[in-house]
């Protein structure tokens, strides 16, 4: 049984070694190509698969406290329909950004194991936390996400209640604010805020 | 025998109560109590930005503009994050008065006073509703400039 299970493994790695030997360049280099096409793809989708909001909410961590806050806010129901969803937000849209958040998520992926947020009272004791790295990611590239759909190019500020066409003007267009600078608990409910700047 | 005649009396008449309170009760529209109401349509928040006059010299000033979901509790004040004085600065809203600065015993605070910290107590935002009741003040300067017109 090991013997026959031994020359199983030779033969196998004598093909496996120096495959050309064995198969026609042709079979390799289509055959290469299919095996790439269905690896690049299923790797997509398994990480499409984790960008929607479907699996967000699947802990209930998620589901029990920002999902929840979010539901009545412009961003989850408004006139015309139109949905952010967790992704639209919180993972870039580009693929390296992208790539590099889903590998800091792993991390969440930790804190999930260990239950560091598993109860209501930790979730907010680590809310500050959360929100400022968020925030500071913001900030850092300029609201990048915010801008995905709201383009500073697009807006018309005459469109605008005069207010919001003033701060807008005087923070965005002249001023070196971003979105985040202004727009913080937008679509979930705000942390204490006592010492964050702009909040005093 | 006596206490069914009883027990079908209180009944009829707890039943005629409840038709009648779902009649009278005119927030529900005059609509029975176990039917579903049409909801009457969402009026438009006054947004333009333009402060009103106040009625009297000591009514809070009403907010000119949109206040959805803007978060007031134990860890945020959004009112505040405009209206302190330390933000008006950036923001060029009007600072709110120096009385909510002030404790009850008239001592000026460093933050907001306590007893001030919930803005929607006092300061509502407008809609373009029609009034459900009818209103008949007069402002004290309309009174005082009919007074002087009579005795001229």
């Amino acid at each position: 049984m090991i013997k026959r299970i031994k020359t199983l493994f030779s033969v196998f790695w004598r093909v496996f070694h120096s495959p050309s030997g064995y198969f026609s360049l042709g079979f390799l280099t289509v055959g290469g190509f299919i095996g790439g096409v269905l690896f690049w793809g299923g790797f997509n989708t398994a990480m499409e698969a984790t960008n929607t909001e479907r699996f967000c909410i699947s802990c209930h961590e998620m589901r029990a406290n920002v999902y929840e806050e979010i539901q009545p806010t412009i961003h989850f129901t408004n006139r015309s329909g139109v949905r952010a969803v967790c992704s639209d937000c919180h993972v870039p849209h580009d693929w390296t950004d992208k790539i590099a958040r889903k590998m800091q998520a792993s991390k969440e992926v930790w804190g999930k194991i260990f239950g560091t947020i598993n109860t209501r009272e930790k979730f907010l004791e680590h809310r500050l936390e959360m929100a400022s790295r968020e925030w500071r990611r913001f900030e850092a590239n300029d609201s990048l996400e915010c801008r995905n759909c709201h383009d500073e190019g697009a807006m018309d500020f005459t469109r605008q209640s005069s207010r919001a066409a003033a701060a807008h003007r005087r923070g965005l267009i002249d001023g070196d604010a971003t979105c985040i600078t202004c727009h913080k608990g937008i679509a979930h409910e705000l942390p204490d805020m006592a010492g964050v700047e702009g909040w005093e | 025998m006596r206490t069914i005649a009883i027990a079908i009396a209180i009944l009829g008449t707890s039943l005629g109560a409840l038709a009648q309170e779902g009649e009278l009760d005119a927030m529900r529209g005059h609509v029975p109590l176990l039917e579903e109401r049409t909801p009457e349509p969402l009026y438009n928040v006054e947004n333009n930005d333009l402060r009103r006059i106040r009625a009297y010299p000591m009514q809070p000033p009403t907010i000119p503009h949109k206040i959805d979901n803007y978060q007031v509790d134990l860890n945020a004040n959004r009112c505040m994050s405009c209206h302190s004085r330390q933000r008006v600065g950036d923001t060029q809203a009007p600072m709110i008065s120096v009385t909510h600065y002030m404790d009850r015993d008239g001592n000026f605070l460093a933050e907001l006073s306590p007893r001030r910290y919930f803005c929607n107590q006092c300061h509502v935002p407008q809609t373009d509703a029609p009034l459900a009741v009818e209103n008949r003040f007069v402002d004290v300067a309309e009174i005082l400039r009919q007074r002087r017109e009579t005795q001229e």
